[in-house]
């Protein structure tokens, strides 16, 4: 937990993933190419990291000389890690942004099995907010605008449906537009 | 239709993930329906998803078969949908490395790029820089420029942050779009403020003056982004550090400015950089901390453990700083978050009172198992730092660390446990023994080779000195049973100094050195015949020379002088005496106030100084046969700072000769100085044998030029002499410009300063780990003993410091630290004279009105003793 100053930088995500709730990956990105070069290095420090904070609800940890900022929903831990240095609420902004952005597109079913049935909508969302480890974009709706993900879910059918009945006409819209 | 693709996966698969058990094979396979027409996005979405999935779960791709789904993807660019689309700009990404001819891309994602549909431009351009190289930069430079300064804040970002990207591959290329750049960091849109403000950092961050217009150009204006404040607050506070701005300066200011930010992301910054800046004062903390102790009471757990492990930073140095937020940071003790309770806990432990040490251990002690390694570590060194602020908590602390050292944990850890554990016991005599059981329990269960050793070595060294040495004995020969050979070499020399010392415990030593030396490492055999040999003639003054106190020469030196014997053989037994001596190692007592967990480098054997010198002194011929290099003084100014010529003069000292040294520096551009040398006169019999001047010594580059002096032989206790000292040069007057000398020159001199020589001089720093066996090795033989007042001195720390640098020894037993509100104390010293003399000296000194000393001296020739007393008379 040295203080050697930061170089001022752009570069201030080393790694962002996504895991289980048996701490399996999901997605992750590493953007620091020195930091973990194996798979093995990877998934190693995944799972020290999900040991360590999947039981309680602590929002920020300091591992293997990292600070790494998290949090978790239903069956779903969403990490965002940064040097021992880096200022911890620009981490905080980049989770929160990620996790409110898959908030709105997965409809607030932030779950495993919504988000893996849209899996490509997470993995651009995860593609807007940063960029080899710079911050793109910070607003959750911003995001949200720029990724235009249609969700799919059984739910959202069923709405289609429901609101296909009842007679709202925007379901119907929806549907009849070409992709 | 999507629905019964899912269902036929969730069948194969394991149901809650519908990737689990994807088969790259059967993927590739799949992916050949980007080949049918028309395109069905649904359907190629969700293999592209499959591919990336795969990707991303570690999945090795060849080559050959990365290259054909990649071409095959290539076709999707036909399709209109919008997340196919950006998939494939993905996939582009994430293929860049392990598929060939990428390239084939450029066009479509140029077209992308300057298309219409805003959505498609941002990501294309990220994707095409991904795919581009420094020639195929330069045909979309146009382009580039375009984006950068394009009114879609998306399109800029993104055209900005590529160009980051490519700033480590095409640095030239980049920095001719500095004036986009520029003219994007005025933009209204935060990210793209911040982008900006990132790339042209970037390209100017060499040119400190470009840096300094940016930085002023936009504190000024101000900006709207948070994200680009904290960039702006780093590059201030780098270009304080570089340019060692004082605390007046602007940017000093700004970053001040900046804690009343409304945005806590820049008010921790700018704190942040406040705290870190090197020698700031408390004035100048206090701001900053009052706003960490705001956020120490924040409901976000992120903004409190930033505020606390900044605060615990600011403590190390200013502990009275961060007194004011001691309420706070006791709220935070019982926070669910164990880091944030950690860091408080530390924090208060080095600003708070005696009092409450008890409270806070007993509740670190409560869930010190639960945090990670790094944050025990940062416990370890608060109870070391309290150690030293409050020896009294010693066995707190002591219970403390032995539990901690009974549960699991790094080298790391452990190394600074045990650490932490050895200081205790050398500060604190009434702590060794409970100490020394705890790491004996330690060793017994000990994977990491350093720290058993070192526990060895610590044990042999205070073990034989304890009223019952005895049991320690069965725990370091567990050792010569159980562990590798490191271990067991250690146990056998921890073990010799147990036979030395206690001669009822001598019979059983040797009975376990003859078990140890059918040992089948040959050191550890080596070892115990050596010592085995030594203590069978029962002679204190053996035990003393070959196992309590080690070699003290410079092991390079040994190396060298026993390579020159083989080379020359001869009639004469090799002669320790002729080896140079180690300059003691000035770091052994200190280690103790310095931080126990920094991560110590391994300790290299690096030549030293004196060997430095001794290489290059032996390049001159005058000086050979001077024999080795006994010791070279600390440099000695002999000018002012800022005069004509700065001249200083290392002392060396050989046998029977001393070296003078002369460092000059010629600081006039308009002078050439040819012929230097330094004429000496002695005040005493000295007699100056040889100068050797320094050729020429042209504007700003250091030379040297020696003199030698002979000691004189007749007269062994003239030990300190005053020289005059005179610099002699021809000048030659050249051109400022060119350096051209003109032809000819005239003589000149320069007075220096005078120059002492002393009886530190004489004498090399050693030392003797024991020195009470020491003591009885030289033996009484020539013991001197004088009483001395030392009436000007106030106080015996003073004393201490005084007789050790007159005198030039090294202080032994960590007899250089005065215990407070003592009236007496025994300062030891030990040294060799030149020539090879051991001397070792003890002073008793009493405090009563002045400091009264009565000074023994020892030595193994009768002329070293009258020298030392003579001169501290």
């Amino acid at each position: 937990m040295d203080s050697v100053a930061l170089e001022p930088s752009l570069y201030t995500v080393k790694a962002v993933f996504i895991l289980d709730n048996d701490g399996n990956r999901l997605l992750s990105k590493y953007y620091d190419t020195e930091l973990y070069p194996s798979m093995k290095e990877q998934k190693n420090f995944e799972k020290n990291v999900f040991n360590k904070t999947h039981k309680a609800d602590n929002e920020i940890a300091f591992l293997e000389g990292m600070t790494i900022v998290y949090k978790s929903s239903i069956d779903l831990f969403f990490y965002v890690v940064g040097s021992a240095q880096e200022n911890e609420l620009m981490l905080m902004a980049v989770l929160n942004c990620l996790f409110e952005s898959l908030n709105q597109i997965l409809r607030k079913n932030v779950e495993k099995r919504c988000l893996l049935d849209n899996l490509d909508g997470v993995f651009l969302v995860v593609d807007e907010i940063i960029d080899g480890g710079v911050i793109l974009e910070s607003d959750p709706q911003q995001v949200v605008e720029k990724v235009n993900y249609r969700c799919v879910s059984e739910q959202a059918f069923g709405f289609v449906l429901f609101e296909y009945i009842t007679g709202n006409t925007e379901g119907q819209a929806q549907k009849s537009q070409p992709f | 239709m999507i629905k019964k693709f899912d269902k036929k996966d969730e069948e194969a698969g394991s149901g809650s993930n519908p990737f689990q058990h994807l088969e790259k094979s059967a993927v590739l396979q799949e992916a050949r329906i980007f080949n049918e027409t028309p395109i069905n996005p649904r359907r190629c979405l969700h293999i592209l998803t499959k591919i990336i999935y795969l990707l991303n779960q570690g999945e090795h791709f060849g080559t050959t078969e990365a290259t054909e789904a990649f071409f095959a993807m290539t076709r999707l660019f036909q399709s209109n949908d919008q997340t196919l689309r950006r998939m494939c700009y993905l996939t582009i990404k994430e293929m860049a490395n392990i598929s060939e001819d990428v390239i084939i891309v450029t066009s479509s994602l140029t077209k992308d790029m300057t298309g219409k549909e805003d959505v498609y431009r941002g990501p294309a351009i990220r994707a095409l820089c991904r795919i581009t190289d420094t020639t195929m930069l330069q045909a979309i430079e146009r382009y580039m420029k375009q984006a950068i300064v394009d009114k879609v804040p998306s399109v800029s970002s993104s055209a900005l942050v590529s160009s980051l990207h490519m700033v480590k591959m095409s640095y030239d290329v980049v920095k001719r779009w500095v004036n986009e750049a520029q003219e994007a960091a005025s933009s209204d849109n935060i990210m793209v403020q911040y982008h900006a403000l990132g790339l042209l950092y970037h390209l100017r961050k060499n040119d400190r003056l470009a840096v300094t217009k940016m930085l002023n150009k936009f504190t000024k204006s101000g900006l709207k982004s948070p994200f680009a404040y904290c960039m702006l607050i780093r590059i201030a506070s780098k270009l304080l550090e570089e340019t060692e701005g004082g605390h007046d300066s602007p940017l000093f200011d700004f970053i001040e400015s900046c804690l009343r930010n409304k945005h806590e992301m820049v008010v921790y910054e700018a704190a942040s950089a406040i705290v870190h800046m090197p020698n700031c004062t408390a004035r100048e903390l206090a701001p900053a901390v009052s706003v960490l102790q705001l956020f120490c009471s924040s409901p976000k757990a992120a903004l409190r453990y930033a505020a606390v492990r900044t605060l615990n930073k600011v403590a190390m140095k200013h502990p009275s700083a961060v007194t004011a937020c001691n309420l706070d940071l006791e709220n935070l003790i019982t926070d669910s978050n164990r880091s944030i309770a950690t860091l408080a806990i530390t924090t208060l432990l080095k600003t708070g009172s005696e009092s409450s040490v008890d409270r806070l251990m007993k509740q670190i002690s409560s869930f010190v198992s639960e945090i990670s390694d790094e944050f025990k570590v940062v416990v370890v060194q608060a109870i070391s730092a309290l150690c030293q602020k409050y020896p009294r908590k010693h066995s707190v602390m002591m219970n403390f660390l032995s539990n901690m050292l009974r549960d699991d944990g790094g080298f790391e850890y452990k190394r600074a446990i045990v650490d932490c554990i050895i200081s205790i016991i050398e500060e604190n005599p009434e702590s060794k023994e409970t100490g020394l059981a705890h790491l004996c329990e330690f060793i017994e269960d000990c994977e990491h080779t350093v720290l058993a050793t070192k526990i060895l070595h610590l044990l042999g060294k205070e073990g034989p000195r304890t009223p019952s040495p005895s049991k320690y004995i069965r725990f370091i020969f567990n050792r010569v049973v159980l562990e590798s050979e490191a271990v067991r070499a250690a146990a056998v020399s921890a073990l010799a100094k147990f036979g030395a010392q206690n001669d009822d415990l001598l019979p059983s030593v040797l009975v376990l050195m003859q078990r140890c030396m059918m040992d089948s490492d040959d050191e550890v055999r080596d070892r115990a015949t050596f010592y085995m040999n030594v203590l069978q003639q029962k002679q204190k003054a053996l035990n003393a020379a070959y196992i309590f106190n080690g070699l003290s020469v410079s092991i390079p030196g040994l190396e060298k002088s026993l390579h020159q014997y083989t080379l020359e053989p001869s009639e004469k037994p090799f002669d320790m005496k002729t080896v140079p001596l180690a300059t003691a190692p000035i770091t052994e007592q200190k280690t103790e106030l310095a931080p126990v967990a920094t991560s110590k480098a391994p300790e290299k054997l690096a030549p030293s100084r004196q060997d430095i010198y001794q290489e290059q002194l032996s390049t001159i011929p005058e000086f050979q046969g001077l024999g080795p290099l006994f010791k070279s003084s600390e440099p000695v100014q002999l000018t002012e700072a800022e005069t004509e010529y700065v001249v200083r003069c290392i002392k060396h000292t050989f046998a029977g000769h001393m070296v003078f040294q002369f460092d000059c520096t010629n600081t006039l551009n308009d002078q050439l100085l040819q012929r230097v040398l330094v004429q000496m006169e002695p005040s005493e019999s000295y007699e100056v044998v040889h100068h050797i001047p320094a050729p020429s010594l042209p504007y700003n580059q250091p030379g040297s030029c020696y003199t030698l002096v002979r000691l004189p032989d007749d007269d062994p206790t003239a030990v300190s002499c005053t020289f005059s000292c005179t610099m002699k040069y021809l000048v030659r007057d050249c051109d400022p410009n060119t350096g051209e000398p003109d032809d000819d020159g005239y003589d000149d001199e320069y007075v220096l300063e005078d120059l002492e020589v002393t009886v530190a001089d004489h004498i090399q720093k050693v030392l003797k780990p024991n020195f009470g066996a020491a003591w009885e090795e030289v033996g009484a033989d020539f013991e001197k003993e004088e009483t001395f007042a030392l009436a000007s001195v106030r106080t015996l720390e003073e004393a201490v410091n005084n007789i050790i640098s007159f005198l030039g020894m090294q202080p032994c037993e960590r007899s250089d630290k005065v215990p407070e509100n003592k009236n007496s104390h025994i300062l030891f010293l030990a040294g060799v004279f030149r020539g090879g003399y051991d001397v070792l000296v003890r002073a008793r000194l009493a405090l009563a009105d002045g400091v009264t000393m009565q000074v023994t001296v020892r030595s193994a020739d009768e002329n070293v003793v009258d020298v030392i007393l003579a001169s501290v008379g």
